[in-house]
């Protein structure tokens, strides 16, 4: 069933990591998203595996959820290493016709998979523990410097909440209109592209037609309740750094770097 | 034979997640050809979920349904056949008109049936006819119409394919007791002309006990009861238990014979209470 596609792949907890402030939460991913092209020493990505793993097991997410998160991505992940097993130079330990496969080919495709991985499970972390909602009041909060060249900070997070609110009621609802004109003998399944892109007409039209009732409800409602943009606007929910932001903030920092020492003062394979 | 038979019907949504829920849970049932059988029951019943799977919609996760006889999930051919045989009507079915015209709409069906064009156009003009549309609305756009209007031209949608079982999911939700009449009282003719099995969900006790000949009570995903509104009904202090209210006038009648005023049968309908009163109690009195 299509509900089974997960987009807000939030798991609700109380965890430390539930509980940390998005914005650090989201500034923490992006340090870690550069950490990840610094190094490049094996000893450094062990380092980051436990690191990944023990923030997994404290925000207690289920392993079944790391498969289910980067088994999209494994074509690509399989794409990338092929690449660069061949088309990196060095010495040839196996050659045969056009192609060459080296040390270093091999080497560097074994990183670079690592690196994705790495990379999926990391972010993966702040969709798993931060509502869509928090997440993007947190991206809000942390353009809002863009202002001042006069970016629509304010409606562009408008925008993706409503979207991220409103991706599982369209969901439900194509589910429903599917299996209504199936009803009445539509076949989906069966047929070429061109029969099968015909097929979508009786399920494309009515869901359309009702996302822009929709889109009429909400503005409507939303402009009964005084809604006027972002200027002069308050929230409900403040966002506060606290001690424990502090605390995490270390504690990652100190990993990282840790890292990136050992990274520097091993000796290097790549 | 019956015409819809379930064995051990179970239904989980949300399998293998923290979601598990039954939403029908052992649910055997038989129901006769041409009954017009009211389907009711509480908010989360499993009603809906019930009702989709007799045209295969939904896959059981475990238990039987035979419609004429046969396992509808036998085989792919069987399944495809029951789509057609067992015609199912959403709840709010005016979402999911598409097409141009009223007459393009209701022919989609008939057409992914392969009918020929000829039979096309006679079964457009039969379900027309059916729930009460002239031929003024062919050509209009289904958008442009009153939400009743769309809501029959839906119902011809699933009409014109010549269903033997004809299934409506709340088919009065949200609509004004003069709109909620007149498709009543379409279907019943329907049921009349056909004499086709009819299924009817309903919230409404009022509208069951006057036009159903059985009744399905469904409570928390079992079955409670099935049988005639007679029947149903003589177990009224249960059904009032499970949150469900028998009709107002029964109710009333039941308090009358309380005060002594015996009518000698129970009352369901309107148009019975109001032949009992003016027979019964009114001549007595002689106003
Ligand atoms: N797609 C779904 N995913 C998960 N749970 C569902 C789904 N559809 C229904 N349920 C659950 O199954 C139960 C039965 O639902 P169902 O829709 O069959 O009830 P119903 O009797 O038709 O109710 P109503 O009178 O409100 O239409 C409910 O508890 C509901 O929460
Ligand atoms: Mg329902």
């Amino acid at each position: 069933m299509l509900s089974d596609i997960t987009i807000g792949q939030f798991f609700p907890g109380k965890s430390i990591v539930h509980r940390l402030d998005p914005r650090a939460k989201i500034l923490l991913v992006i340090a870690f998203i550069i950490l990840l092209f610094v190094v490049r020493n094996p000893v450094s990505f062990v380092l980051i595996g436990i690191f990944l793993a023990v923030i997994y097991i404290v925000a207690k997410i289920p392993a079944r959820a790391i498969w289910r998160g980067v088994k999209p991505i494994l074509p690509l992940i399989l794409f990338t290493s092929i690449l660069n097993l061949f088309f990196v130079d060095g010495e040839p330990l196996v050659k045969w016709w056009i192609f060459k496969i080296t040390a270093e080919g091999i080497s560097v495709a074994v990183l670079m998979a690592v690196r994705i991985v790495c990379l999926i499970i990391g972010s993966l972390l702040l969709t798993y523990t931060t509502s869509p909602i928090a997440l993007t009041d947190a991206i809000e909060r942390l353009l809002k410097p863009l202002k001042v060249i006069r970016f629509p900070v304010h409606e562009m997070a408008m925008m993706m909440t409503i979207a991220l609110r409103f991706i599982p009621t369209l969901l439900e609802e194509t589910d429903k209109i599917m299996s209504a004109q199936k009803a009445r003998g539509a076949d989906l399944e069966t047929g070429s592209i061109i029969r099968r892109a015909k097929a979508l007409i009786p399920i494309l039209i009515p869901l359309f037609v009702s996302a822009f009732r929709r889109a009429e409800d909400l503005a409507l409602a939303m402009e009964c309740r005084c809604y006027r943009g972002g200027e002069g606007r308050t929230r409900m929910k403040q966002l506060h750094f606290s001690h424990l932001d502090g605390i995490s903030a270390v504690a990652t920092g100190v990993v990282f770097v840790a890292a990136v020492l050992l990274d520097v003062f091993l000796p290097k394979i790549i | 034979m019956a015409i819809i038979k379930t064995e051990h019907l179970t239904h989980l949504y949300g399998t293998g997640t923290p979601f598990e829920k039954a939403a029908i849970r052992d649910v055997n049932l038989e129901i006769e050809e041409g009954e017009l059988v009211g389907v009711i029951g509480h908010t989360g019943s499993g009603k809906s979920t019930l009702i989709q799977h007799l045209n295969g919609l939904l896959k059981p996760t475990s238990g039987h349904i035979y419609i004429d006889g046969t396992d509808i999930f036998e085989s792919v051919q069987i399944l495809q056949k029951t789509r057609f045989k067992v015609g199912l009507v959403f709840q709010y079915p005016e979402y999911q008109l598409f097409e141009e015209t009223v007459e393009k709409d209701i022919a989609f069906g008939p057409k992914n049936l392969g009918f020929t064009e000829e039979q096309v156009k006679e079964a457009v003009s039969h379900a027309m006819e059916c729930v009460g549309l002239s031929d003024a609305f062919r050509k209009k756009s289904p958008f442009e119409l009153s939400g009743g209007q769309k809501r029959r031209v839906a119902i011809a949608g699933v009409i014109a394919m010549r269903p033997k079982v004809l299934i409506l999911d709340e088919p009065t939700a949200g609509l004004d007791p003069k709109g909620r009449d007149t498709i009543l009282n379409l279907i019943s003719d329907y049921h009349r002309a056909e004499k086709n099995t009819v299924l009817l969900v309903s919230h409404s006790m009022e509208d069951v006990a006057k036009y159903c000949s059985k009744v399905l009570v469904m409570n928390q995903g079992h079955v409670f009861s099935y049988g005639t509104v007679a029947e149903t009904f003589s177990r009224a202090d249960e059904i009032e238990q499970i949150g469900l209210a028998v009709p107002q006038v029964t109710r009333l009648f039941s308090a009358l014979a309380k005060e002594g005023y015996e009518a000698g049968e129970e009352v369901y309908t309107i148009v019975r209470a109001k032949e009992i009163l003016l027979e019964k109690f009114l001549q007595k009195g002689g106003a």
